[in-house]
């Protein structure tokens, strides 16, 4: 494990870095592919021009690690018909211009439905305290925002308050991903901060089952140039570990007392994420002690009543699936940065600042080197 | 969305802190941070609250990156846009 603190932006360190990772690379003897799961590594990757430092050889894939992205269209036509029947919907802001099925949440706020955004779930507390309106949050993310959404619950929320959980687990989906038919990923980065809830030892079970390597990685340029290398080099060694290289955030056992609220109050059941696959244990939902604050045991929520009007949309020639699943990337496909843009976002890759396609489309994928490539 | 943003913890009631960002003062919940929080503590806040308590030892370092990636961040940065809304997401 590498301890070393590195510096932000250094140069030389990233040609050294870069250099290291080459050589690595060439000893391999092959195209390599390993994924990371997380919007926050893409940004990264992408604002600095991390791509141009990367040897050819070795393609480093944005896998389903947008919450967002991966909230599936039913999903969010539960919360478009809640809100057209008149309950007060609260969610965070990145969720409004997904499309569900006919129409997304922005476009239920525009017809008079009452959609507000929130930052933080005490936030949706603070407004059904205010009200005597039905206050529903919608409530996305990952588990690193599932414990919050937890905290609340258990705190005694008002009696106007549910949850429409669309929180989703990731240790589960790297498991669907690494089994994917002609799965070429040959090791994961795991983002920090979700790493910080469940500690590094949630991935031990998935690296002795799938035989592939898994590093903890941070969010700074050099932190991510460091782990590549470390997972390269377990890769060559043929010895598939974990290996955690943001100590400062990560621990082995992870953030217990957030853990055990988490399981308190959600469960894993499978469901889909959108466009990747059934996962599962992907989903978190309300375990039946809370069903007073489930929105979906709360209301009758009447899907079908929205689908039978739907037309074909450009949604069907979408491929944010396979590029969520590491098979294909933004420029491959027809929409992007033509019908898609983020005004006017076709898939929900485009919608969130974590979405693979709203990341390339604000930064490229290749541009802002101020580091020559050494490879 | 799950980069969270650090802070400087300056008063601590029952289950909630009032934190420092950069100037900035705020109430974070303490419901599910993983260690006992101090004045004079650091943690790190998602959605309004604190999911870990940050090791002394790496307080500058986080400091550090994430003033530069504020400083050198344009309107439309993608992730000093995520850092601030974790600023807003607080009380």
């Amino acid at each position: 494990m590498n301890d070393t603190p590195l510096q932000f932006r250094d140069p030389a360190q990233a040609r050294e870095l870069a250099a290291t990772l080459a050589r690595l690379v060439a000893r391999l003897d092959r195209p390599a592919a390993v994924m990371h799961v997380c919007g926050s590594h893409e940004q990264a990757i992408a604002k600095f021009g991390l791509r141009s430092l990367f040897p050819k050889a070795l393609d480093v894939i944005m896998g389903p690690g947008c919450p967002v992205c991966v909230t599936d269209v039913p999903e969010i036509d539960e919360g478009v018909l809640l809100a057209q029947q008149g309950v007060r919907l609260v969610t965070y802001g990145d969720m409004l211009k997904v499309p569900g099925t006919v129409r997304s949440l922005a476009d239920a706020k525009a017809d008079g439905a009452t959609v507000d955004i929130i930052y933080s779930p005490r936030q949706a507390i603070e407004i059904a305290r205010s009200t005597t309106e039905e206050v529903v949050f919608f409530a996305s993310g990952f588990e690193t925002t599932a414990v919050a959404t937890a905290a609340v619950i258990l705190d005694n929320p008002p009696p106007n308050f549910s949850v429409l959980s669309a929180h989703k687990y990731i240790p589960p989906v790297m498991e669907i991903v690494a089994e994917m038919p002609g799965s070429r990923i040959e090791g994961f980065l795991a983002a920090g901060h979700a790493a910080s809830i469940t500690g590094s030892a949630v991935f031990e079970p998935f690296v002795e089952r799938h035989g592939v390597p898994v590093v903890i990685a941070g969010f700074e340029p050099m932190d991510i140039l460091a782990a590549l290398v470390e997972l390269v080099e377990l890769i060559l060694a043929g010895t598939p570990r974990v290996v955690n290289m943001f100590p400062r955030c990560v621990s082995y056992e992870g953030n217990v007392p957030a853990q055990e609220q988490l399981w308190r109050v959600f469960r894993p059941i499978g469901g889909r994420w959108r466009g990747i696959a059934h996962v599962p244990n992907g989903n978190l939902r309300l375990r039946d002690e809370f069903a007073h604050v489930d929105a979906r045991r709360r209301f009758t929520i009447d899907l079908p009543s929205l689908w039978d009007f739907a037309p074909p949309g450009l949604a069907r020639q979408c491929i944010c699936g396979d590029i969520m699943a590491g098979i294909r990337n933004p420029r491959d496909c027809r929409l992007f940065n033509r019908e898609c843009v983020p005004e006017n976002p076709i898939g929900a890759c485009m919608v969130s600042s974590e979405g693979t396609c709203k990341i390339w489309h604000l930064y490229g994928d290749l541009t802002g080197l101020d580091v020559e490539a050494t490879a | 969305m799950c980069l969270g943003v650090p802070g400087r913890v300056i008063e601590v009631r029952e289950f909630t802190a009032t934190v420092d960002f950069w100037g900035v003062r705020k109430e974070v919940r303490l419901d599910i941070v993983d260690e006992p929080v101090a004045p004079g503590d650091y943690i790190l806040n998602h959605v309004g609250f604190a999911i870990r308590r940050i090791p002394p030892e790496a307080v500058d370092e986080t400091m550090a990156l994430y003033e530069t990636l504020l400083a050198e961040a344009e309107d439309d940065d993608l992730m000093s846009a995520d850092v601030r809304g974790e600023i807003e997401g607080t009380a």
